[in-house]
């Protein structure tokens, strides 16, 4: 597999653009009947404006719930165990429920993975879409309802004057989804966060979803966190990405460079495992076992079982991640072999 | 292209064949009070020994209710499937059994098609229970079960436990073991590896590789993910609202599509490698017509860039590449009669230009 | 909350890693026999202990009381219970005509359990089974099944067994049977609407791909699935039955004394029930007791024969959680 290096250039944007959101050290601990787990340990990242930071994982890996954490919407039986979320210099873990009421919508905003669940039945669209201009902005009813037709033209609803007063189930779930975006960005914040918005679509549904987004953070120029376990969307859609694996991030930087030349034996072994243009029938490189419970996660590295690299000291100590190339940090002791080692095997005392 | 010849089809009979198989579905009255959704509109299909088959499309396209139709599960209005020649819906008893023993199915979600309350033995081995001729004693069916975990890469003691100690992956393969209990020729895999995580997802794949390769068994692989598809098969159905649009090699569809709906989905699924994506996406307007009231004539002009009023009036025929106006490579010795591996697409203007997405942009 | 827990990655019940990636160590303890799993649990234990002492009662009772139950002595009207100088058989106390309450609640729990046993019981595999059927095959047989309930249901039963009682004789058969037909329905509707839903899952789907018939698959996926809830159902029929019957006995066109019944000494001691309070108290605490052991033991049934709960039972905080599932059926 080849891979044009595309690092030049968003090196280049990332030092232009400001962050918007910065993640540092967050921990999220999950109470079950068989004690306190943590779900995600020292997860920490950076969101720019105009950009779009991929959280990288399989399920269970964390990335929602990190996602969670930060926009305030974690379950009950999950709590922020420590970390800061900085949304433009203000924490939001440390908000009151009252102030983050306030940044909700205004500066943060949120897509779900399933666009039916996520919209109230009972009411048509454009109430649901006008409700967060009478909250903010204390629109009147009839202003608030002009809003929510000019919200659905902007995400390509086509006939919205018509369309206001339908109800949920009377759209597609394409449409569905333009309309949960809509509601997301209709205070224009400075971060969109967007869990797996396209999972549940067709792909041809799925390329115009994207590139509405696109244009969104385009326009904005918001910071996007965009939530998802597909390696080719984060290659198509994000600057930077963030792989987490059992709750840790094993590599994070820009796309480009981390997809060409990943330095967490984990992206390496996701890459591979990619059909991609692969002869037909043949075998395709997969990662052995299944990701750790949460609750039998081994001391030392997290990826020690599934990793063709382990060695004893990955059994005893836990890699930290740490700078391993200009803006590109990984959390492995021979990442460093693995920047000019082509295959594993080579890395194999 | 020789590399594509060495694993041609064309040399093989074909064993599964669906003739202009249509079902229709009764549901509540739709805008325009039609009542009737025509799930499949004519199906024409040939999977043969020891291929594969994939069968892509979006949700809402037919592909699911093309499964059940051939696993039985749903009996077409009209048309014929037959599998070496014989028509399961004719067969009754004994001879249906035998029929269903052929053709086998693997489920999308590992989860809900495995009885929570059955150990993993118990369903693999539950085919068993109705085609109790198979294994006539006790213990040639415990030596079977152990060489079908061993199959599928479980151990033997795996059998005792219950489907909730398994993983994702490793419930597939109790799903795959229980479609292989039967000795099949031919296994449907709906959506396999869509439930699964990716580095779990290669395993699999690689599972059903290995196994085609030693039982020689035919597959139809359902999909919507193309890298997939494109991977594991052999020949490629492309269906949209009830219809198959374009069939050919796995080759000739990705690298060559005839249909703009083909080149539309080539072009949307997004690609890991930047090299490999298209200069200009096709992103297609508006959302699959509702099944209830499909298009007049040809099924994809609302979404279609190239429709032109004749594809309102008429339904298209099928045409070849060549009809296309494009060159292809004269082979007539390699092919035999029977099996279309001629690359086909029902467009009034298919695409003469290979690579559609570029020039086809509006 | 329970539900939220279930879900999250990594809590259930251990997946293992790796293809055939080993058996953990201690697989078989995780399913131990249902006997050792009750014994773990103190108040599933408790209620059937509880259960298996009325049936003993039921059993072996009658037989240690004698004629004690019908024999009359006046001079011990009316006697308080628990003290100890009226002697044993009067510990529960004794009624106007000086019968030992003791005496006559161990020869009703043999009515009561003859009566509310089979009437549940065929009422239950009666029901279920039709419902189960009907639920599975939908189309026509499902709609002449509920239609058929409907009228069952929307006639009164109480009235409808007066009728019958009044034209037949009151026997404990004719009572058993009138109660088992006016709770057909319930059942039938359970089972009805859970076979209906199962029938439509994969695995189903899957049992049908290889030729299953219609029977085995509704033996194989169908029952052991419905059985739990139609058991816990049918621990609170128990109470709704002893009840019935117990009014169908205060018009006497139930039981008949000298015979008793739980039910008819509750109705009989209610008139009494300021001056006398233990003649109706003793009995209705029997029925009390008897029916919520039966939950009891319906309840942890039900989490120990569903594979995918069972892991609850292993739990050190368990009992929360049993309580927590238990408001989530209810609702």
């Amino acid at each position: 597999m080849t891979m044009t290096s595309t690092a030049e250039t968003s090196a280049g944007r990332t030092a232009a653009c400001p962050v918007v959101l910065r993640v540092e050290g967050l921990d999220v601990d999950i109470r079950t009947p068989a004690g306190t787990v943590r779900a995600v340990s020292n997860a920490g990242f950076e969101a720019r404006a105009g950009q779009t930071l991929a959280l990288l994982g399989e399920s269970g890996c964390g990335k929602s719930m990190t996602a969670k954490a930060v926009a305030g919407l974690l379950d009950p039986v999950a709590h922020v165990a420590g970390g800061s979320a900085e949304l433009e210099g203000r924490d939001l873990l440390r908000m009151t429920p009252k102030q983050r009421r306030k940044v909700a919508g205004a500066e943060l905003g949120i897509v779900f993975q399933d666009a039916l669940t996520a919209l109230n039945p009972v009411y048509p669209v454009g109430v649901q879409l006008g409700e967060a201009f009478r909250i903010h902005h204390g629109a009147s009813a009839a202003r608030a309802r002009e809003q929510a037709v000019q919200l659905m033209r902007r995400v390509g609803i086509p006939e919205p004057e018509s369309r206001v007063n339908a109800y949920p189930h009377q759209f597609s779930g394409g449409m569905r989804q333009r309309i949960l975006i809509a509601m997301a960005v209709a205070l224009s914040p400075r971060l969109l966060i967007a869990d797996e918005p396209t999972t549940a679509l067709d792909v041809t549904v799925q390329a115009q979803i994207m590139d509405l987004l696109r244009s969104l953070r385009e326009e904005g120029d918001m910071a996007v966190v965009l939530i998802t376990h597909d390696l080719a969307v984060v290659a198509e859609e994000a600057d930077d990405v963030v792989v987490m694996y059992a709750g840790t991030v094993a590599e994070q930087g820009p796309v480009g460079q981390v997809f060409a030349n990943p330095r967490h034996p984990y992206t390496k072994g996701l890459l591979e495992s990619v059909p991609v243009d692969a002869e037909r029938g043949s075998s395709l490189a997969s990662i052995p076992g299944s990701p750790p419970e949460l609750k039998n996660i081994p001391a030392g590295c997290v990826y020690q079982d599934r990793c063709p690299l382990a060695q004893a000291v990955c059994r005893q100590e836990r890699p930290v991640l740490r700078e391993v190339a200009p803006g590109r940090r990984a959390a492995c002791h021979f990442s460093d072999s693995l920047a000019t080692a082509s295959t594993l095997e080579e890395i194999q005392p | 292209m020789t590399a594509l010849l060495d694993r041609t089809v064309a040399d093989r009979p074909a064993a599964l064949e669906v003739r202009d198989v249509v079902k229709t579905f009764h549901v509540s009255r739709s805008a325009s009070g039609n009542n009737r959704l025509r799930a499949l509109d004519g199906i024409n299909l040939s999977v043969g020994r020891g291929e594969t088959l994939g069968l892509v499309g979006e949700s809402g396209c037919g592909k699911s209710t093309l499964a059940r139709t051939l696993m039985l599960l749903e009996k077409p209005d009209s048309g014929s499937v037959t599998f070496d020649g014989q028509d399961p819906f004719s067969l009754k008893g004994k001879d249906l059994l035998s029929w269903r023993r052929r053709v086998q199915m693997v489920f999308q979600d590992p989860f809900a098609s495995l009885n929570a309350r059955m150990t993993a033995g118990d369903i693999i081995s539950e085919p068993w229970a109705t085609h109790r001729g198979l294994h006539r004693t006790s213990r040639e069916r415990e030596a079977r079960l152990a060489e079908l975990l061993q199959l599928v890469g479980l151990r033997a003691s795996d059998a005792r436990k219950s489907p909730q100690e398994f993983s994702g992956g490793q419930r597939q393969r109790i799903g795959i073991a229980r479609a292989l209990a039967l000795n099949p020729e031919l296994i449907i895999l709906d959506e396999p590896v869509s439930a699964l995580d990716l580095s779990v997802q290669a395993q699999v794949l690689n599972l059903l590789n290995d196994l085609q390769q030693q039982l020689g068994v035919s597959y139809i692989f359902i999909s919507h993910d193309l890298s997939v598809v494109r991977h594991v098969t052999d020949r490629v159905a492309v269906m949209y609202l009830g219809r198959i649009i374009e069939t050919g090699t796995t080759e000739d569809v990705f690298e060559r599509p005839l249909h703009p709906y083909t080149a539309a989905l080539m072009s949307a699924s997004p690609k890991l490698d930047p090299a490999a994506r298209p200069a200009e996406r096709i992103v297609l307007k508006g959302e699959l017509p509702s099944p209830l009231d499909p298009p007049s004539g040809c099924r994809f002009r609302t979404r279609c860039w190239k429709a032109q009023d004749i594809c309102a009036a008429e339904a298209p025929r099928k045409r070849t590449a060549a009809e296309a106006g494009r060159t292809v490579l004269p082979m007539p010795a390699l092919r035999r009669p029977g099996l279309p591996v001629e690359h086909l697409a029902e467009c009034h203007f298919p695409l003469a230009v290979p690579a559609g997405p570029d020039a086809a942009r509006e | 909350m329970s539900q939220t827990i279930q879900d999250l990655p990594g809590t259930g019940p251990a997946p293992q890693t790796g293809p055939g990636a080993g058996a953990r160590p201690d697989a078989k303890s995780n399913n131990p026999g249902l006997f050792r799993m009750l014994l773990r649990d103190k108040f599933a234990s408790a209620g059937a202990v509880i259960l298996l002492l009325v049936l003993l009662t039921a059993a072996f009772g009658p037989m240690l009381m004698g004629d004690l139950a019908t024999r009359q002595n006046l001079l011990f009207a009316n006697k308080a219970p628990f003290n100890p100088a009226n002697g044993w058989e009067y510990f529960l106390g004794s009624d106007s005509l000086g019968r030992s309450v003791l005496a006559r609640l161990v020869v009703a729990t043999r009515t009561t359990l003859a009566v509310a046993v089979p009437a549940v019981a065929v009422a239950m595999v009666i029901g279920s089974l039709w419902g189960v059927w009907a639920g599975y095959h939908r189309g026509w047989r499902e709609n002449v099944s509920m239609r058929v309930a409907d009228v069952i249901m929307s006639f009164p039963s109480l009235l409808l067994a007066v009728v019958v009682l009044y034209v037949f004789s009151p026997s404990a058969a004719n009572i058993v049977l009138i109660l088992a037909l006016t709770r057909i329905p319930i059942y039938l509707r359970t089972a009805r609407a859970e076979s209906a839903e199962l029938q439509s899952r994969t695995f189903v789907d899957a049992a049908r791909t290889f030729g299953a018939r219609p029977n085995a698959i509704i033996r194989r996926h169908v029952i052991p699935v419905v059985t739990p809830t139609i058991l816990t159902l049918a621990t609170l029929e128990f109470c709704y039955v002893m009840l019935a019957e117990s009014s169908l006995s205060f018009l006497g066109i139930g039981i008949q004394p000298p015979d008793a019944s739980w039910g008819l000494l509750v109705s009989q001691g209610r008139q009494y029930l300021q001056t006398a309070w233990w003649l109706s108290i003793f009995p209705g605490l029997a029925i009390v007791i008897t029916a919520i052991s039966a939950n009891m033991l319906a309840a942890w049934l039900r989490i120990a024969t569903d594979p995918a709960q069972r892991w609850r039972l292993a739990l050190p905080g368990r009992r929360k959680l049993i309580v927590r599932l238990k408001a989530k059926e209810s609702k």
